[in-house]
């Protein structure tokens, strides 16, 4: 009896990693970069050198590095809306929306509202997170109220955000004085930027700490569903609504509050953007992308907060490496291509997970046999 | 003046309808027999940058254009492995096809064309052709109403094919039925799989052709920014026409005409296009909460099927 | 009972030989035979999970055989799918109807052999097809109503229709009587006649023995899986039948002490309410269920029980009338203050209502309660707590697997699915408890602990609401027998009394006041 169960400990972590889900994002990682280098070699570009740029563009010095976590941040925070969402039953595809609305809203506060920086930046976050809130909660109205499928409102609130946008950025009191399609710049008061020099001098002069932001959200995130009442009606009501009516949990008042925080989320990823990257909202020529990175994330972390966190870093160091491909003349869409090709594969890994258990399943039989 | 404005209005419209309507329609085909296909937005993309380079390699504005569906049906057949076979979650498939599909046509694009992310401009002789073009004076009423580009007609007499297809043949008896109860269907020994594939591959391909009539016929060129949009207002406009053909047809219409007034609107110069821009978008929201109501997906949309064995 | 028999014994139409079916590890068929002829009726007879259907589906092609083969007459044949059945004159009746529900009648009889005419589907001839085919067998349709409009009985004559469309010898009825009152039961029953006598064979999955007396010729029984034998069914009784198909000699008789009933518990009045067609379906219903007592509401399906307990437990919402709970009104109250009111419910769908599947068994377990002190502080779960009542109770009520706590509850079999709900109702301890098909895809053994367990709340004082459309189990349990029909209580009989001929009268309509 003790005999078995400490063999079954010894197996339990192979188990787990058979039954997990990194391994097999790790292998759709893998293949990613695979078909990513076979296009680009049949297009006459050294694979090897591409991403040898990616690598030491990113890595390569500690500035690097800190730009790649900042241009994480944001899509730490849209991909944690996405999880958010999926956990809760809905599918949030209006994150790009309500990372516009947060924008707008934190460059708002930004711009105009003059206080110190303790209560301007934590200000400008707040406000973000109720535009983005309340603009997903109106597509939770809809679907409650009027039974409107939330893709469909989802789809035409981000354009509404987006001509809302450019609107904004056109009104002569909030648009930049001389040339060129933005906005004023935020107060330094609302920009997160390191200011200390030595630290500067590390880091580089674009260090932002807006990444403290997205993994604070993340940890919280986290707790809420795992640890929490709120969690627990929510997940109840994402998983079975009927099961949590008849439990006595409201089904509609819970998707309201899920779609809203996962607005907020996304919208507080707007803010991380234009305080730690942007300072400024320009016009628009086409959707920025962040609710659909999002997505990617929130995919490639399986929808759970933490790992949200270095699914983005990993987009965030893609995005940014991407930037630098052009030196080598290979083109960043490359960047897409890799990810989607990761997607891709997320989506079909339970096949590879069902072979690769059935086999190992199949080995430790046949190992019983021969004893 | 009005007459002039109203032949303006139609053209507007029927040059913004035609190409939503042409993913609209393969919207309809994937929903309906049950697989949810968000990658329409990546199949338009590959098909306007595949047509575009069609036509400039081969000059056939025709051949460019079918070609130019064929890419968008090969990321349908990718969809359909990956949905119809290996029962992924559908979002997620789709969400990697909007990925793939535009970042390989700009990839192809800069390959191609020296490292330039548009293509160089299609020539007229090489676009799709417009009739009714030289029979009424330039600028007059029926000049705007009737001189569109020929697939603007094929696409609306695509919608009473496809209406006859869902309704009255045996395929679209068969291609509903999959969409509401896959084990039924696979009881009375109809091939579930193959009527999804079918299915999922005609709406890459129907998406693919409007993406192609964009750069072949309105823009003229490939540019990463020519699809933004048009094939999540494509399924839009499939679940505002509760997945019905006909339905998606008016809804078009309604996004074009809407489409249509903003031009107009912009170029009296009086309101911010921004905010014109706008209006397409929350009128589909009102018309929704006043008149659509609630559409009934079909009963297995969504949902992977596995065949017992 | 006078029934005729049209078994030609000189042709055998299906013989199945030693079939095994094997999924991974578990063994559902371990060596079964059967042997049907021309114009039998061949009953299969096993308990839930006996393998009957496994069986079946391997006949059907559904399912591929690990080994063993199948001839049909007489010839060695290879089922390998559903259209290799279709052509040598098999046809299937799912018994979850495998049908289209937005199309019509019959659209849906000749899906997948449909008549063309030209580039389109001839409706128009398909229509009198379906019209001369119901009239050949007595199977009455409306072909121009939609599936989602007519009643259960209507659509599983679409089922058999369907499957004489395609020009089956042979049919499976798989469970056919599950939702059909006692006249509709008849009706189906003189429907195989028609069939026998037209030289088709039947065969019938059932567990009802009543049934199996009344209308097979042959009977094999199944048990784990395993081919026990098969019998001549004008030779044997029920109890006989029923030993063999568990293995054991069963009583179906609960025990049940004489028990004065107390005050009342639950009280509605003049309920009205629509159904998710937005149609009336409650009209005007009476009804009180009294503590220490269980009241049995028997019915056919579709005539308002569904609505009727939801409207009671705040699921959905009645457009007029009164619930009174130990006499306070809640009527249009929220599940959550019905809940505190002091009802709990088994509800009839235990995978759509019960449970949430992703869920482990330990949050489960608290389904109600979360929010209570014991598991929660200021929003806070309390997982320590929580693991530990889940460990307790699944040791009392032995719910398998054991250490099953943060198992997803999906992964458990129906039976210990159930056991999970009825550990949660039993310890909320309510005054009122509603149970709705508490039986439905439970095994004998398990059936056997659920309706002890509702004799003992009965007994310990509680009132119990029993919803059933399974006659035996109301009529065996209850105190008072309630017939719903037409969202109305139509008749009221004690237990004790009750005639089935009588209840099934009433439950078809009969001995309403019309």
């Amino acid at each position: 009896m003790s005999n078995t169960k400490a063999k079954d400990s010894k197996s339990s972590f192979g188990a787990k990693v058979l039954h997990g889900n990194l391994l097999y994002t790790l292998i759709s990682i893998a293949v990613g970069f695979i078909v990513g280098a076979i296009l680009l070699q049949a297009a006459g570009i050294s694979a090897g050198e591409a991403y040898g740029k990616l690598i030491t563009g990113t890595l390569g010095k500690p500035k690097f590095i800190v730009w790649s976590i900042v241009y994480a941040s944001p899509i730490i925070l849209t991909g944690l809306s996405v999880a958010f969402s999926f956990q809760t039953g809905v599918f949030n595809i209006g994150a790009e929306g309500q990372y516009v609305v947060g924008t707008l809203a934190a460059c708002i506060v930004g711009v105009f509202v003059k206080v110190p920086a303790v209560i301007h930046v934590p200000l400008c976050l707040i406000a973000a997170a109720l535009a983005g809130g309340l603009w997903s909660m109106v597509v939770a109205v809809l679907k409650v109220k009027r039974g409107i499928n939330e893709v469909l409102s989802f789809i035409m609130f981000n354009w509404i955000a987006y001509y809302l946008s450019n609107y904004i950025v056109n009104i002569p009191a909030v648009h930049k004085e001389g040339n060129g399609e933005a906005t004023k710049d935020i107060l330094d008061s609302a920009k997160m930027l390191v200011t200390s020099e030595s630290l500067q001098d590390v880091l580089g002069s674009g260090a932002s700490y807006n990444i403290f932001v997205a993994v604070l959200a993340a940890i919280v995130i986290a707790f809420i569903l795992n640890r929490t009442t709120l969690g627990y009606k929510l997940k109840a009501v994402g998983f079975n609504r009927h099961a949590a009516e008849y439990g006595g949990i409201s089904a509609n008042k819970e998707i309201m509050t899920a779609m809203s925080i996962s607005g907020a989320l996304a919208g507080m990823g707007g803010a991380c953007q234009l305080m730690g990257m942007g300072m400024r909202i320009s016009q628009f020529s086409s959707q920025e992308g962040f609710g659909f990175q999002g997505i990617t994330v929130a995919l490639i972390g399986s929808t759970n907060p933490i790992g949200c966190i270095f699914a983005g870093l990993f987009y965030g160091a893609m995005k940014y490496g991407g930037t630098k491909l052009s030196l080598v003349n290979a083109p960043s869409e490359i960047v897409d291509i890799i990810m989607g090709t990761i997607i891709f594969f997320i989506a079909i890994s339970h096949v590879f997970k069902r072979l690769l258990l059935s086999h190992t399943g199949k080995k430790a039989k046949s190992e019983g046999g021969t004893k | 003046m009005f007459v002039r404005n109203l032949g303006l209005l139609i053209n507007a419209t029927m040059t913004y309808t035609p190409p939503l309507l042409l993913a609209a329609l393969g919207s309809c085909f994937s929903e309906r027999s049950g697989v949810v296909n968000i990658g329409i937005e990546g199949m338009m993309t590959i098909g306007a940058f595949v047509g575009a380079a069609m036509a400039l390699t081969c000059g056939n504005p025709w051949i460019a254009f079918l070609v130019g569906g064929l890419a968008g049906a090969l990321f349908g057949l990718l969809h359909a492995i990956a949905c119809v076979s290996f029962q992924a979650d559908q979002t997620i498939s789709g969400t990697a096809i909007n990925f793939l599909a535009p970042g390989l046509a700009v990839f192809l694009c800069k390959a191609i064309y020296d490292g330039s992310s548009d293509t160089p401009a299609v020539d007229i002789s090489m676009k799709l052709p417009k009739v009714f073009n030289d029979i009424f004076p330039v600028g007059s009423f029926w000049n705007n109403v009737l001189s569109n580009y020929s697939v603007a007609y094929l696409s609306l007499v695509l919608v009473a094919v496809i209406w006859f297809v869902f309704y009255k043949t045996k395929f679209g008896m068969r291609l509903r039925a999959v969409g509401e109860a896959p084990e039924a269907c696979d009881t009375l020994g109809i091939n579930v799989y193959k009527i999804r594939y079918i299915c999922v591959i005609l709406s890459g391909f129907l998406a693919g052709l409007g993406g192609a009539y964009i750069t072949l016929a309105t823009v003229s060129q490939f540019r990463p920014i020519v699809i933004v949009g048009q094939g999540f207002m494509a399924i839009a406009a499939v679940i505002f026409g509760k997945f019905k053909p006909q339905g998606a047809l008016l809804a078009c219409l309604l996004f074009g005409f809407c489409n249509g007034v903003k031009v107009l609107a912009t170029s009296s110069n009086t309101v911010s296009p921004n905010l014109i821009s706008m209006i397409p978008y929350i009128v589909t929201i009102l018309a929704l909460v006043l008149f659509v109501g609630t559409a009934r997906v079909p009963a297995a949309n969504g949902k992977p099927f596995q065949k017992a064995k | 009972m006078g029934r005729e028999s049209h078994v030609d014994l000189s042709k055998t139409v299906i013989a199945m030989h030693d079939i095994v079916k094997k999924f991974g590890d578990f063994v559902a068929n371990d060596g079964i035979n059967l042997t049907v002829h021309k114009g039998e009726v061949h009953a299969i007879l096993g308990e839930n999970g006996a393998g009957k259907s496994t069986l079946m589906n391997v006949l059907y092609g559904l399912y591929h055989p690990t080994s063993g083969y199948i001839e049909v007459n007489e010839n060695k044949v290879s089922i390998d799918s559903p259209e290799k059945a279709i052509e040598l004159g098999i046809g299937m009746v799912h018994q979850h109807f495998m049908l289209v529900q937005p199309f019509t009648v019959t659209e849906n009889i000749i899906l997948g052999m449909e008549p063309v005419k030209g580039l389109s589907v001839d409706l128009k001839s398909a229509r009198e097809q379906v019209i001369e085919l119901s009239q050949r067998y007595g199977l009455q349709v409306d072909p121009d109503a939609k599936i989602e409009d007519i009643s259960v009985g209507m659509q599983q004559r679409v089922e058999i229709l369907k499957v004489l469309y395609r020009g089956a010898d042979i049919l499976i009825l798989d469970e056919p009587t599950a939702s059909l009152t006692p006249q509709e039961i008849g009706e189906l029953i003189e429907i195989i006649g028609h069939l026998t006598k037209d030289g088709k064979s039947i065969i019938l999955i059932t567990h009802k023995l009543k049934e199996i007396k009344a209308s097979a010729d042959y009977c094999t029984i199944i048990r784990q899986g395993k081919y026990i034998q098969t019998v001549d069914v004008s030779e044997v009784n029920e109890d006989q039948l029923a030993a063999m198909m568990v293995g054991r000699d069963v009583t179906f008789k609960v025990d049940k002490k004489e028990q004065k009933p107390g005050e009342e518990a639950l009280v509605v009045k003049n309920l009205h309410g629509k159904d998710y067609r937005n149609v009336e379906i409650l009209k005007g219903l009476d009804l009180t269920v009294r503590r220490g007592e269980i009241v049995g509401l028997a019915g056919v399906d579709g005539n308002g029980q569904t609505e009727l307990v939801e409207i009671i437990t705040g699921l959905r919402k009645g457009t007029e009338g009164s619930i009174q709970i130990h006499g306070k009104e809640v009527f249009g109250a929220t599940p959550r203050e019905i809940f505190d009111a002091g009802i709990t419910s088994i509800p009839a769908d235990r995978q759509k209502h019960g449970l949430v599947l992703e869920f482990s068994v330990a949050d489960n377990l608290i389904l109600q309660n979360f929010g209570e002190e014991e598991f929660s502080k200021h929003g806070i779960l309390k997982r320590d707590a929580i693991q530990k009542k889940a460990t307790e109770l699944i040791d009392k009520f032995d719910i398998r697997p054991r250490e099953s706590e943060n198992k997803p509850a999906g992964q458990l079999s129906g039976g210990n699915q159930q056991k999970v709900i009825i550990a949660r109702e039993i310890t909320n301890d309510s005054e009122l408890l509603i149970a709705v098909n508490p039986t439905r895809g439970l095994d004998v053994g398990a059936i056997e602990y659920v309706h002890k367990y509702l004799v003992e709340q009965r007994n310990k004082g509680k009132a119990v609401l029993l919803v059933s459309f399974e006659l035996d189990e109301v009529m065996s349990l209850s105190d008072e027998i309630k017939v719903i029909f037409d969202g109305k209580i139509v008749g009221s009989v004690p237990g004790k009394d009750a005639d089935e001929n009588e209840l099934g009268l009433m439950m078809a309509g009969g001995g309403a006041h019309e």
